[in-house]
């Protein structure tokens, strides 16, 4: 198999409203700050990959073709992947497998999120008929699934909170971030209002418009680059049903598997020890000791003890979202590739204010859906 | 050349009927569910008038144990390219790629308004059928556009398979010769509407050459038939395959299952599928198939 | 047979930022004027595009073209859809105004079709009160434009509000069309898995083994709160009033939970294993829908063992 590697990564600032932008300026704004981080112009880039979530967002069906001369994709191959809120790792991956099968030399995947369209919450409620008027928002979705996590953990009640002051605290070293909180506290989480109970307000993401975009090319490509590269080690995807009889919400047996093949493809036997620095998606605080277990970091009902430890933080044993995750910023279709993007702008030493000290092996991570969509990548500094 | 093959087709004219299409094409191909290394299908949220549309589709595949699984919110014949670079790689040697649409949900003819510039036209509704319309004017075509092909419903699976695993389970793998696809810029008056460049170049990258025997065009509309053989380059005595109707995102797969089986069959050694996606054939793929490697 | 259906509206109005190009010529029209942006190679694109096709930089470069155009293709509408921009018999047409090098989508009013033709000269009709948007371009109509009768462009307009409206009909599968004649008799049935034995309420292909479910099953209206979340938050498309209690209930005789409320109990009284039965709603308003039952309320049974509901999370 040929080897892929990161060039280089934009994003935008991320913010609640971008009004002084269209769709394609938005997208742009991640892009020409990819295309200058690789080192790259246009005539080098052969394909354009675009991920996006659910297309009522932005109220515009298949925006890839409005918008595909803008992103410099007309007279080129243009992919448009939906994978839920795994979205914007499946958009890296699949433009991973375009350079590994020799197809192109370089090419752009930028996924992007315009939230302030429409109403995400609105979107995502819509109620066919024939159905129950149960519903209970994103939080009321996954908040079940954080309860059931601290009966079967015995996790105490402050981790959550423990998280989203970890996550807020870093996202305040990052200058892109929307949401900037550095004089956070567990008292100021503790005291924010319960939304969907288990969950806090300080415990839940934003909503965001944001864009990312990653240069994805060969090893002639990294040969002609001037700067450092993360190699990409290896990535995985896995599905399974939103609900089926004995499905598990806490540890879904697809980032499970995922985890588990992607492990197996890099070689990694001790992901706690060999990894360095992870980007787990972590729409609500509570989900990173839950899928510090499902990955595989540590073992079940274990996860939230990394958390009180401390380990999670920067400086710690495996420093996870050191870019303050999606709890800081949340462009819903591009969260998935910013944690791609931060996980190999780790590894090629261009974190800023928020890298982890010699960084060299990373795992980005995505996942959507009802807890069944996951997409991963591990990269590293060395092929 | 890739040693990648079509060995497995199956439609339904119901966009629900996915798991009777699953079984079919599976059956054709000689594989079981579990010797699916890559599932990849194509559909719109759009026509189902809700966020997600296509998460309910994997219900029907019985995902437990989980599979390896991607989603293009276009046409399936661009999943079917997805599958078949996630072979080239090295990634899977079996996949299989589907797609489904339920063109009847709603009122098509508005709904594919949303398709275009979302600031300066889509606000303007104008429909799929007037926008057909334009073209075929510009072209003096004859041919009224009409609400009859405009888009139906369906589903549509092939199963693909690479080198030995294509051969095992068929005498006549439909080898995949070459495949590409390009897009257009999309302003309505930023490109000659009476010509398919991005179809034209798809055809050179993958390889196509006129002395193609069979030819199976996907053309929401009858007169881009004949924009379409000119952007391709394919004259009269090439056997054009009959048009089925513009299944709603399975069409142009659909395509691809049925010039393959042209192969499969034995009816022919060469063929040229075509899938379009977007606005008056905005995006274009081209995919040649053959008998031998 | 043919199973249930019914229709199904999707209605937002999206609020659409514009940026610094889309955003003057919005402006522009709200003012009475015609943008274009000018590219490297000289040609003036109207609508106007925010990047250069070939050198992909942004346009910076506006200039002004005329109100009034040709016609380059048309199209005749004899019943306009909703939303079109007049409501009576029309034309599309792309339009090359005076002065730009592309042409632009619009509707001509001509009254009949036969006044319509290609090298028809046609000028803005505006409307009557702009508001910084495409609209604002009411429609074309045969004949040139007077001199210049706009003012000076005013400030960059930067957001354009943009009405989608969609009707859907939603038509239910064998499976949901037997479930819902179940409730509107106030049964609640499920149906087994011919390859895992599961029971699925509602029924439906087993998500599992990819088949389609087989025995018809009657479930119980009593089950177990697997787990739970109490929502104190109001949220856009919200159907009740916070705080509320959504469950997820085991019906006995079912291997996976429906989601649910559950009331007649203060909700930090709510817990895992909690036993709870429907509340239906009175006999005379059932109809083929799940909201035959009400909500779920405690029934008194001593609470379920954790082993009993654990996998049913």
């Amino acid at each position: 198999m040929r080897r892929a590697a990161v060039l280089g990564t934009g994003q935008t600032d991320h913010r609640t409203r971008r009004t002084d932008v269209s769709m394609a300026g938005l997208c742009r704004e991640a892009i020409d700050r990819a295309l200058l981080d690789a080192g790259t112009d246009w005539s080098q880039i052969d394909a354009v990959v675009l991920g996006k979530a659910p297309d009522l967002f932005e109220g515009v069906m298949m925006p890839e073709l409005a918008l595909a001369q803008s992103l410099g994709a007309a007279g080129k191959p243009l992919l448009r992947v939906h994978t839920a809120g795994s979205v914007g790792g499946a958009t890296a991956i699949v433009a991973t497998s375009l350079i590994r099968a020799g197809v192109h030399r370089r090419v752009l995947a930028v996924a992007f999120e315009k939230q302030s369209e429409s109403n995400a919450m609105w979107a995502l409620s819509i109620q066919p008929p024939f159905t129950a008027p149960i519903t209970a928002g994103a939080g009321g979705y996954f908040a079940p699934h954080i309860r059931s996590y601290i009966r079967r953990s015995g996790a105490p009640p402050h981790i959550g909170a423990l998280v989203a002051v970890k996550d807020r605290r870093n996202g305040a070293l990052n200058p892109h971030t929307h949401l900037r909180q550095p004089d956070i506290t567990l008292e100021s989480v503790q005291a924010s209002p319960m939304l969907w109970d288990p969950i806090r307000f300080d415990e839940t993401c934003p909503s965001s418009d944001g864009a990312c975009a990653v240069v994805i090319g060969d090893a002639a490509a990294v040969s002609a680059a001037s700067r450092e590269v993360a190699w990409i080690k290896a990535t995985s995807m896995r599905t399974e049903p939103t609900f089926y009889a004995g499905k598990d919400h806490v540890n879904p047996r697809a980032g499970a598997d995922a985890a588990a093949a992607l492990w197996a493809s890099a070689g990694i036997k001790d992901p706690l020890r060999e990894i360095d620095v992870a980007e787990l998606y972590v729409p609500f605080s509570w989900f990173e000791p839950m899928w510090l277990e499902n990955v595989g970091f540590i073992g079940q009902g274990q996860g939230w003890k990394l958390v009180e430890n401390g380990d999670t933080r920067i400086g710690g044993v495996l420093p996870v979202n050191p870019s303050g995750g999606v709890l800081c910023s949340n462009p819903i279709g591009a969260s998935g590739l910013l944690r791609f993007a931060e996980s190999a702008m780790q590894v090629m030493g261009r974190a800023g204010e928020h890298q982890v000290p010699d960084a060299a092996t990373a795992l980005g991570h995505a996942y959507g859906g009802g807890s069944q969509f996951f997409s991963m990548w591990v990269v590293g500094r060395t092929p | 050349m890739s040693d990648i093959a079509v060995i497995g087709f199956a439609r339904s004219p119901r966009s629900e009927a996915l798991v009777e299409v699953f079984d079919e094409v599976l059956s054709s191909a000689g594989l079981g569910r579990r010797e699916i290394d890559f599932w990849c299908s194509g559909s719109s949220d759009y026509l189902a008038g809700r966020a997600f549309s296509f998460v309910s589709a994997v219900d029907a595949i019985g995902a437990v144990p989980p599979i390896s699984e991607s989603h293009v919110e276009m046409d399936a014949a661009w999943a079917l390219y997805e599958a078949y670079v996630k072979i080239l790689a090295g990634e899977a040697e079996t996949a299989l790629v589907y797609g489904f649409g339920k063109g009847s949900a709603g009122d098509l003819n508005r709904v594919l308004a949303l398709q275009t510039d979302p600031y300066t036209v889509a606000p303007l509704w104008p429909d799929a059928i007037s926008l057909a319309t334009l073209q075929a004017r510009l072209m003096s075509a004859e041919l009224r556009p009409s609400e009859q092909n405009l888009g139906t419903d369906g589903a549509s699976a092939v199963v693909l398979a690479a080198g030995d695993r294509a051969t095992r389970n068929r005498d006549r793998p439909a080898w995949i010769t070459g495949i590409a696809h390009r897009v257009d810029p999309p302003g309505l008056g930023e490109r000659d509407l009476t010509t398919a460049p991005s179809a034209t170049g798809a055809a050179a990258d993958a390889g196509l050459t006129p002395d193609v025997e069979v030819a199976a065009l996907h053309t929401p509309f009858a007169h881009q038939q004949l924009l379409l053989r000119r952007a391709l380059g394919l004259g009269d005595d090439v056997r054009y395959l009959p048009d089925t109707g513009n299944a709603m995102f399975s069409g142009g797969l659909a395509r691809i299952g049925a010039a393959a089986e042209e192969i499969m069959s034995g009816r022919a050694r060469t063929a040229v599928a075509h899938a379009t996606s977007g606005p008056l054939l905005q995006q274009n793929l081209v995919c040649t198939l053959g008998g031998t490697r | 047979m043919d199973t249930l259906a019914a229709p199904l509206t999707i209605a937002f109005d999206y609020t659409r930022s514009l940026g610094p190009v889309l955003g003057r010529f919005m402006a522009g029209l709200r003012d009475h004027r015609v943008l274009g942006s000018r590219t490297a190679d000289g040609r003036v694109h109207v609508p106007p595009l925010e990047f250069d096709p070939d050198t992909l930089a942004p346009l910076t470069d506006l200039v002004e073209v005329s109100p009034t155009g040709t016609v380059v293709t048309w199209a005749w509408v004899d019943q306009p859809l909703e939303g079109q921009p007049l409501d009576h018999p029309f034309a599309w047409a792309l339009i090359r105004l005076d002065g730009a090098d592309t042409p632009m989508l619009h509707a001509v009013d001509t009254g009949t079709e036969d006044k319509i033709k290609i090298g028809l000269r046609v000028r803005i009709r505006w409307s009557p009160s702009p508001t910084g948007h495409i609209r604002d371009i009411a429609c074309f109509e045969p004949g040139t434009a007077p001199e210049r009768t706009g003012h000076e462009i005013g400030d960059a307009v930067t957001i354009m509000t943009t009405p989608i409206r969609l009707h859907y009909t939603h038509t239910t599968s064998v499976e949901e069309d037997r479930y819902l004649r179940a409730l509107a008799e106030g049964r609640i049935v499920g149906q087994r898995c011919p390859a895992c034995c599961k029971v699925y309420v509602p029924p439906r292909v087993c998500p599992a083994d990819g088949v389609a479910p087989g025995e018809v099953v009657e479930v119980t209206d009593k089950g177990t709160v697997t787990t739970f979340c109490v929502v104190n938050v109001p949220f856009a498309g919200q159907r009740l009033t916070p705080p509320y209690v959504v469950a997820q209930v085991l019906l006995d005789g079912a291997d996976i939970p429906i989601p649910h409320l559950i009331l007649g109990v203060p909700s930090d009284q709510v817990r895992m294993g909690l036993r709870v039965s429907a509340v239906w709603r009175d006999r005379a308003d059932w109809s083929t829908t799940p909201e035959n039952i009400d909500h779920f309320e405690p029934n008194g049974e001593p609470d379920a063992p954790y082993e009993s509901y654990a996998e049913h999370q």
